[in-house]
């Protein structure tokens, strides 16, 4: 157990990112891989902060980056869960494998 | 070996285990509640690096908009009680391979690389100086990154309320 400094804020962020692909690669359901996008997009944030904090102290850009991925994050959780919804009210499903009307 | 390392090993456990049980379980809704602990585990990370201002929009975004938004449309969208289908094994091994490789090949980068830090005077992440640097319309500063996310959310917003508009039948 070392004093905790860059290596392992990388680690956590690496694993978190492919843990949430993981689960992107595993899910079939609409929702829980919404989820895993989540996990992926908070790994990233918690690089910049990282970065920010330990590299860049002087400077405040990872923090601003971090604070617009969360916005963009939060307008993609919103359109995707209305498309969700619209695509359960035509198919009675949110199953990736039973909404395939595009692709003939 | 302080209380300080202590916290952090403590929140990483919990960060890494609760997004490990949230794209593992069967249960959906207990997938929405270990990714809802994994965010706070990754908002006290951000406390622990002393970015008090980020931690709380972590909390108030992620875990007060974005899991209450997942867990509602669990709701509209799931029957209780009813588990995910099962994967095929093939898909999990081979999905479990990938990720496994991938990230022994990001980690053997990483570990090789050295980063030099910067000699600057650290500046506090105060809600002041956030605030003055996201308002600043010289140089460095986010006036204009800051308003083209306002018209994103706006043109979000408008596009969820079309899309999940429930089209009339057609009456004459």
């Amino acid at each position: 157990m070392m004093e905790p400094g860059l290596y392992h804020i990388l680690f956590i962020s690496a694993a978190l990112f492919f843990i949430g692909m993981y689960g992107f690669l595993t899910r079939r359901n609409l929702i829980t891989m919404l989820m895993s996008i989540e996990l992926i997009l908070n790994s990233v944030n918690l690089n910049f902060i990282a970065f920010n904090k330990y590299l860049w102290p002087g400077k405040m850009d990872g923090l601003f980056f971090t604070l617009f991925i969360i916005a963009i994050a939060a307008a993609e959780a919103a359109v995707a869960i209305a498309i969700i919804i619209n695509l359960y009210r035509s198919h009675k499903s949110i199953d990736v494998e039973n909404a395939e009307d595009l692709k003939y | 070996m302080n209380g300080s390392t202590i916290i952090f090993y403590l929140l990483a456990a919990l960060t890494l285990t609760c997004g490990l049980l949230s794209v593992s379980t069967r249960q959906i809704f207990r997938a929405a509640i270990y990714l809802l602990f994994s965010l706070i585990g990754i908002a006290g990370i951000y406390f622990w690096l002393q970015y008090e201002f980020i931690a709380a929009v972590q909390i108030v975004v992620y875990v007060g908009g974005i899991v209450v938004l997942i867990i509602f449309s669990i709701f509209l969208t799931q029957q209780a009680g009813e588990k995910l289908a099962k994967q095929k094994v093939g898909r999990k091994i081979f999905s479990a391979l990938a990720v496994f490789c991938g990230f022994a090949l990001t980690m053997l980068q990483v570990y090789q690389h050295t980063f030099y830090e910067t000699s600057e005077t650290p500046v506090p992440a105060t809600v002041f100086n956030i605030g003055k640097k996201m308002l600043a319309v010289d140089d460095g500063g986010y006036a204009l990154p800051f308003e083209v996310i306002s018209m994103l959310l706006l043109a979000a917003m408008i596009g969820c309320i079309v899309i999940a508009l429930r089209s009339k039948p057609e009456t004459k």
